[in-house]
C-alpha cells in the first residue's frame, strides 16, 4: 500500500473525477460528500508521502513498472511533496468551501462542476508529483482546461475572459511544449532527473539555449509573471468564487514551483548563473511586476480584483527569491509559495462568504461589515496582517527571506521595492479595514450613537464557508513561527546545494 | 543561400506557420480567426515534433515485420525505422489541442449567446455601455 | 554574564495579557463587570509574573525560554536581563493603575466600542513585555509591530474624522519605520549570522565602518519613530486624539518607550558603547537627540491643547533618555535608564490628571483650566507633584534621574550636553507651572465655577497612586521594586565591571 502512495495521489482524483458524473446523475446532492472523500486520499497520501522524504529522503515511482528513462517516473522529493501537502490541503479546504458557494453557482450542475474540480486539483498534482517533461505538458493541460471550463462559468464577462485565458494559455503551454520538444531533440530524452545530467555538456548549444527561453516564457505565462500577467485580473476576477478560491492560490504557485524545477533541477544552477542572464532578467521583471501590481491594485476598487492584482505583485516576489540566486531568497520563494497559497485561500474564501451573504465587492460595500460577520471579517484582518508583513503572521518571515535574499546578493533596488510593497499593501488593506469596523464619519460627526444603530450578529453564513475561512486563518497564523521548522526539516534540502 | 533553407525545410515550415498562427492570434479581431489562428499555432509545433523523428536512408515505420519467427530472429537494426517516440507524444498532444479547440469554441457560444457578436471591438463597446449601469451581483438574494 | 535559569515565566507574562484579550472579547459588551475582572485579573498575575522575576535578576542570573527556532541561529527567545526586566516591571506595575483607571474613564464618559478598547489594551501590554523581554532583535522586532497595531484601534477609538487622520498619520509612520528596522536587522543578520543581545554589543569587527554608520541610521530611524526622535515625532501629538488613558499607558509608557528601549537596546547591546566610540558617531546621535529635547521643549510652549503639550513633554524627556545612553559614560547611562521608570511614572500621572479633568469638565485646553485646582484638589496636587518631579525638582524621582545625567554630561566633558539637560528643565518649568499656577490661584471660567467636584473614585485613586509612588522613588529609588539597583546592573552588564 504505501509503495503505492505517489500513484494513488493521481490516479484517486482522476478515477473519482470519471465516476463523479455518475454519482451526480444518481443523485447530485451526493456529489459534495463524493468529492471530498475522494480527496481524502491524496491527502493522506501527500501527508505520508511527505514524511516519508522527511524520513527517507527523495524517492521515485516508475509508473507500469518501466524503469526511466524509458518510463514515466513519479519523482518525490522535498519540494515536491511539500507542494503535494500544499494542493491536496488546500484543494480540500476549498472542496469544503464549494458546497455552499458551488452549489449556488453551478446550481444543477454540480456534477459536472465537481468533475472539473477535480480533474483541476488532478492536473495541479500531476506536474507537481511527475518526473518526466512531456507528462508534466500534459498535466499542465488537464488543469488548464478545467480551469477553462470552471472559470467560464463565472460572472458577466467570464466567458470573454476565459477565452483570452484560452489563448495565451494556449500559447504558454505551446511554448512548454517546444521547449520539451528543443530539448529532446538535443538529448533524446525526456525524464528530468536524466536530462540533468544530459545537459551540462551541452550548455552552449543552440538548440538547448533556444528550448530553455521557451520554457521559461512558457511558464512566465502560466505564473502570471508580468508583462504576460494580462489574462490573470479578468480571469479571476470573473471566476466563479468557488472556482478562484481552488485556482487563484494554486494555479501561479505551481507555475512558479516548475519554474524552480525547470531552473535548479532541470538545468543546474551554474548554467542560469554563468551561461544565461536569465537572474537578471528575471529580477528586474519582478520589480516591474511588484511595482505595477501594487499600483494597478491601488487603483481598483473591487476587491476581488484587487487581490488579483496583489497576485501580480506575489509572484513578483516569488520570482525575485528566485533570481537573486542564494540560499535565503530561493528559500524566501519557496517559502512564499506556502505563504501566499494560504493567504490567497483565505482571501478568496473571506471574498466567497461576503458575496455569498450577498454584499458588493466595492470597497464602500464593506462598511460596517465587522457587525454583520465578524468571523469573517477577524480572518479577513489576519489576512491583511500577513500581506503587509506584520509578524507573527506567514507573511513576514517569507518577506524576511527574501529581504535577506537581496541583501546578500546586494541588490538594493530589490530590497527597496520589496519594503515599499509592504507599505502598499497596509494602504490597500487598511482602508478596507477601516471602513469595516469603523463607522461611518458623517454619522460620527451627526452624533449618531454608532455601537447601538449595528448590533453585531452571528456571521451567518454556512458551516462549510466560516470553518475553512477559520483554518485557514488559524494555518496562516500557526505557519509564521512554525517557518523555522518548515524550513529546518523540507525547504533546506529543496534549495541546491551549490547555494 | 536556397539549398540552407531546403536543406532545412521542415523548420522553415513550422517557423512560418508559427508565426501565422501567432499573427491570427494577436493581430484578428474576430474570436473565431483568433481560435483559428491557435490552431494553425499548435499544428506548427506538432509538425515539428513529427518531423524530428525522421531519419534519412530509407528508415521506415517501426512494425516489426519477422519478430515471432523461430528463426527469423534478425537482428533489428534502429537506424532502419523512424524514432516513435515523437509520434507518440504528438498523439497526446493533438488530443489536447482538440479539447482546447472544443472548450474555446463553447465559449465562443457562450460569447455569442451572450453578445450576439463575435467581433471583440463591438464586444469591448457592449461591456463598456453596460459597466455603466452596473449593479452589484447579488448571488443569495434571500439572506 | 551569570548564571542562565530556563524558565517559562516571560512567555506565561506575555501569554497572560493575550489570554485575557480573547477572554474580554468573548465577554462582550454584555457583561462588563466580568469583562472588567479579566483585565484586571490578568494585570495582577502579570505584576506577579515579573515582579516574581526582580529577585533572581539582581541576584546576578539571566532567565531565558527558547520558545520555537525562527531561522538558522535565531530563536523566538525571551531573555529576562536587567535593562529588559526595568521595562517589564514598569509596564507591568503601571498597567495595574491604568486598568483601574481606564474602567473609570470609560464608564463616566459612557464610551462605546469598551470590548474592542481592553481587548487592545492588552494586546498591546502583552506585545510591551514581549519588546521587554525579547532575547534577540527578530523577537524583539515581532512583539514591536504586533505593538504598532494593536495601538492603531485605540488610536482611531473615537472614529472621528480627526480620530482617523491621526490613525492613518500613525500608521504610515510606524508602518515604515518597520520596514526600516526590518531592513536593518536584515543586514545585521547578514554581517553578524546572528541578533542575540549581547551586553556591549556584537557588531563589533563586522562589516566597513561606512555601513555601520549607515546601520545605525537605519536603527535609530526605525526606533526612532516610536520614541518620537525629531523629525520622526509628527504623529505622536496627532495620536493624542486617542481616549486619555491610552495616551497615559502607550504614548507615555508602553509605545514610546518601546521605541526608547528599542534605540537603547541597539546603542548598548548591539552596537556597544566602544564600537560607537570608535566610529566616532556619538557625538552627532547626541547631537541630533540634544536637538530634540530643546525643540520640542520649545514647542510644548506653544500649545494650548493639554495633552499635546504633554505629548511634546514626553518627546522631550525620550530624548533626554537616548542623550543619556548616548552620552557613553556610566552616570549617563544611569541617568538615562533610570529616566525610563521615572518619567513613566510622572507622565502617566500627569495623563490621567488631564483625563480626570477631561472627563468630569469636558475641557482640554490649558487656557480653559484656571481656578479648576481648588474644586479638583487631589487632580491638581498630583499634576504639581508629576510636574515638579519632570522639572527635575527634588524630592520627586525625576530628580535623581537628572542628576545622573548631568553628571554624565560632566563626566564626557561635553558642557553643551549640561546646558541642553539645563535648559529643558528650564523649559519644562516654563510650560508646567504656569497651568499649576492658573489652576490654583485664577479665577474659575463662569460655566465650571462651583459646578464641578473632584473625579470617580476610580480615577482620582490611581493618579494619586502614581503621584505618590513618584515622591517614594524620588526618596527611596530602591523602594518595593528595586529601580535604582535593577540600573546598576544594567549598566554594569553593557560596561562590564
Amino acid at each position: 500500500m504505501s509503495d503505492q502512495l505517489p500513484a494513488l495521489i493521481i490516479v484517486a482524483p482522476l478515477l473519482g473525477a470519471f465516476l463523479t458524473p455518475i454519482i451526480g446523475w444518481w443523485n447530485r446532492h451526493l456529489s459534495h460528500p463524493w468529492v471530498l472523500m475522494v480527496l481524502t486520499i491524496p491527502l493522506y497520501a501527500a501527508y505520508s508521502s511527505l514524511f516519508k522524504v522527511i524520513k527517507n529522503g527523495p524517492f521515485g515511482y516508475n509508473l507500469g513498472g518501466w524503469a526511466p528513462p524509458w518510463g514515466i517516473e513519479y519523482r518525490i522529493d522535498y519540494l515536491s511533496a511539500m507542494m503535494l501537502v500544499l494542493i491536496t490541503t488546500i484543494g480540500f479546504l476549498a472542496a469544503i468551501n464549494a458546497k455552499s458557494a458551488g452549489n449556488t453557482e453551478f446550481k444543477g450542475k454540480e456534477a459536472q462542476f465537481y468533475t472539473l474540480f477535480l480533474l483541476q486539483i488532478t492536473g495541479f498534482l500531476g506536474i507537481v508529483i511527475t518526473g518526466d517533461l512531456f507528462n508534466v505538458f500534459v498535466f499542465l493541460e488537464i488543469s488548464s482546461l478545467s480551469g477553462y471550463g470552471l472559470i467560464a462559468h463565472g460572472e458577466e464577462g467570464a466567458p470573454m475572459a476565459t477565452f483570452n485565458y484560452i489563448i495565451i494559455g494556449t500559447i504558454g503551454a505551446s511554448f512548454y511544449l517546444l521547449g520539451v520538444g528543443y530539448l529532446y531533440m538535443a538529448t533524446g530524452s525526456l525524464n528530468i532527473a536524466d536530462l540533468a545530467t544530459l545537459l551540462p555538456a551541452l550548455y552552449h548549444s543552440k538548440m538547448v539555449l533556444v528550448g530553455f527561453a521557451f520554457f521559461t516564457t512558457g511558464v512566465a505565462i502560466k505564473m502570471g509573471l508580468f508583462p504576460l500577467h494580462i489574462w490573470m485580473p479578468d480571469a479571476y476576477t470573473t471566476a466563479p468564487n468557488s472556482v478562484s478560491t481552488l485556482i487563484a492560490p494554486l494555479m501561479t504557485k505551481v507555475a512558479a514551483y516548475l519554474l524552480i524545477r525547470i531552473l535548479f533541477t532541470l538545468f543546474k544552477p551554474d548554467f542560469a548563473l554563468s551561461v544565461v542572464p536569465i537572474a537578471t532578467i528575471l529580477g528586474w521583471l519582478a520589480v516591474a511586476a511588484i511595482v505595477v501590481g501594487g499600483v494597478k491594485a491601488l487603483a481598483q476598487t473591487d476587491i476581488k480584483r484587487m487581490v488579483t492584482y496583489i497576485m501580480v505583485a506575489e509572484v513578483g516576489y516569488i520570482v525575485m527569491g528566485i533570481s537573486v540566486m542564494n540560499r535565503a531568497g530561493l528559500t524566501g520563494a519557496i517559502l512564499h509559495i506556502i505563504n501566499d497559497a494560504c493567504m490567497l485561500l483565505c482571501l478568496f474564501l473571506v471574498i466567497g462568504a461576503i458575496s455569498f451573504k450577498g454584499h458588493g465587492r466595492e470597497i464602500y460595500h464593506f462598511q460596517n461589515l465587522n457587525k454583520k460577520m465578524p468571523l469573517t471579517m477577524a480572518a479577513f484582518v489576519i489576512v491583511a496582517l500577513s500581506m503587509c508583513g506584520i509578524p507573527p503572521a506567514c507573511g513576514f518571515f517569507s518577506k524576511w527571506y527574501l529581504i535577506m535574499g537581496t541583501i546578500v546578493a546586494k541588490q538594493w533596488v530589490f530590497t527597496a521595492t520589496l519594503l515599499a510593497s509592504s507599505l502598499i499593501n497596509a494602504v490597500l488593506f487598511f482602508r478596507i479595514i477601516e471602513k469595516a469596523y469603523l463607522a461611518p464619519p458623517e454619522d460620527v460627526a451627526a452624533g449618531l450613537d454608532h455601537t447601538e444603530a449595528v448590533i453585531i450578529t452571528r456571521d451567518k453564513v454556512p458551516l462549510t464557508m466560516i470553518v475553512p475561512i477559520l483554518i485557514s486563518a488559524a494555518i496562516i497564523l500557526i505557519l509564521g513561527p512554525l517557518s523555522g521548522k518548515i524550513i529546518e526539516t523540507v525547504i533546506q534540502h529543496a534549495v541546491p546545494a551549490i547555494f | 543561400m536556397t539549398e540552407y533553407i531546403l536543406a532545412k525545410y521542415n523548420y522553415w515550415i513550422y517557423v512560418v506557420l508559427m508565426m501565422i498562427g501567432l499573427y491570427a492570434m494577436m493581430g484578428k479581431r474576430n474570436l473565431v480567426k483568433k481560435l483559428i489562428g491557435m490552431n494553425i499555432f499548435q499544428t506548427s509545433i506538432i509538425l515539428l515534433f513529427v518531423s524530428t523523428g525522421v531519419k534519412k536512408g530509407g528508415a521506415t515505420v517501426p512494425i516489426l515485420m519477422h519478430a515471432g519467427h523461430e528463426h527469423g530472429a534478425q537482428l533489428i537494426q534502429v537506424s532502419d525505422y523512424l524514432n516513435p517516440l515523437p509520434h507518440v507524444l504528438m498523439l497526446t498532444a493533438i488530443v489536447v489541442s482538440i479539447a482546447t479547440t472544443g472548450v474555446a469554441l463553447a465559449t465562443l457560444i457562450l460569447i455569442y449567446k451572450r453578445y450576439h457578436t463575435l467581433e471583440e471591438d463591438e464586444i469591448l463597446a457592449i461591456r463598456r455601455e453596460s459597466r455603466a449601469y452596473k449593479t452589484p451581483r447579488i448571488l443569495n438574494p434571500t439572506d | 554574564m551569570g548564571e542562565v535559569i530556563y524558565s517559562a515565566k516571560p512567555l506565561w507574562a506575555v501569554l497572560v495579557s493575550m489570554g485575557a484579550a480573547f477572554l474580554i472579547l468573548l465577554t462582550g459588551e454584555k457583561a462588563r463587570n466580568l469583562r472588567e475582572s479579566w483585565t484586571i485579573l490578568a494585570a495582577l498575575i502579570k505584576f506577579g509574573l515579573v515582579f516574581s522575576l526582580i529577585k533572581p535578576v539582581l541576584a546576578g542570573k539571566t532567565i531565558e525560554y527558547t520558545l520555537i527556532t525562527l531561522l538558522p541561529g535565531v530563536a523566538l527567545q525571551f531573555r529576562v536581563d536587567a535593562f529588559g526586566l526595568l521595562f517589564g516591571v514598569v509596564a507591568a506595575t503601571l498597567w495595574i493603575p491604568t486598568s483601574f483607571y481606564s474602567i473609570g474613564y470609560v464608564r463616566t464618559l459612557n464610551e462605546h466600542g469598551q470590548s474592542r478598547y481592553f481587548f487592545s489594551f492588552a494586546m498591546c501590554l502583552s506585545a510591551a513585555i514581549g519588546v521587554a523581554f525579547a532575547g534577540n532583535l527578530l523577537t524583539l522586532l515581532i512583539f514591536y509591530e504586533i505593538l504598532t497595531i494593536a495601538t492603531w484601534p485605540l488610536v482611531i477609538h473615537h472614529e472621528d474624522t480627526s480620530a482617523i487622520a491621526g490613525g492613518r498619520k500613525y500608521l504610515v509612520y510606524t508602518l515604515t519605520a518597520g520596514c526600516i528596522l526590518l531592513l536593518a536587522i536584515g543586514i545585521t543578520y547578514s554581517l553578524a549570522g546572528t541578533l542575540d543581545f549581547v551586553g556591549g554589543g556584537f557588531l563589533a569587527g563586522h562589516g566597513s565602518p561606512g555601513l555601520l554608520i549607515l546601520l545605525l541610521t537605519l536603527f535609530i530611524a526605525g526606533f526612532g519613530v516610536k520614541a518620537g526622535i525629531m523629525p520622526f515625532h509628527e504623529w505622536l501629538p496627532s495620536a493624542m486624539v486617542a481616549p486619555t488613558p491610552v495616551s497615559a499607558l502607550l504614548h507615555a509608557v508602553a509605545v514610546v518607550k518601546a521605541g526608547v528601549f528599542g534605540c537603547v537596546r541597539v546603542i548598548l547591546f548591539v552596537f556597544g558603547p566602544e564600537l560607537l566610540q570608535q566610529l566616532g558617531v556619538w557625538t552627532i546621535l547626541a547631537g541630533v537627540v540634544a536637538f530634540t529635547v530643546v525643540a520640542a521643549g520649545l514647542l510644548a510652549l506653544g500649545q494650548d491643547h493639554l495633552k499635546r503639550r504633554l505629548a511634546f513633554s514626553t518627546i522631550n524627556n525620550l530624548a533626554l533618555i537616548i542623550l543619556g545612553v548616548s552620552l557613553l559614560s556610566k552616570n549617563a547611562m544611569t541617568g538615562g535608564i533610570l529616566h525610563i521608570a521615572n518619567h513613566a511614572f510622572m507622565k502617566i500621572t500627569l495623563f490621567f490628571c488631564a483625563g480626570a479633568i477631561y472627563a468630569k469638565t469636558h475641557k482640554d485646553h490649558v487656557s480653559q483650566l484656571d481656578g479648576l485646582g481648588r474644586q479638583m484638589p487631589f487632580t491638581f496636587a498630583a499634576f504639581a507633584i508629576a510636574s515638579m518631579g519632570l522639572c527635575g525638582l527634588p524630592p520627586v524621582n525625576g530628580f535623581i534621574s537628572k542628576w545622573f545625567l548631568c553628571l554624565g554630561a560632566v563626566e564626557t566633558h561635553q558642557i553643551v550636553f549640561l546646558f541642553v539637560i539645563l535648559t529643558s528643565a528650564m523649559l519644562d518649568v516654563a510650560f508646567f507651572f504656569p497651568i499649576i499656577y492658573n489652576g490654583f490661584f485664577k479665577k474659575p471660567l463662569p460655566d465650571v465655577a462651583g459646578k464641578v467636584d473632584e473625579a470617580p473614585l476610580l480615577m482620582v485613586l490611581p493618579l494619586c497612586f502614581t503621584a505618590l509612588f513618584s515622591v517614594v522613588f524620588g526618596i527611596f529609588p530602591n523602594a518595593f521594586l528595586n529601580f535604582f539597583n535593577i540600573v546598576r546592573l544594567a549598566v554594569t552588564n553593557v560596561l562590564g565591571g
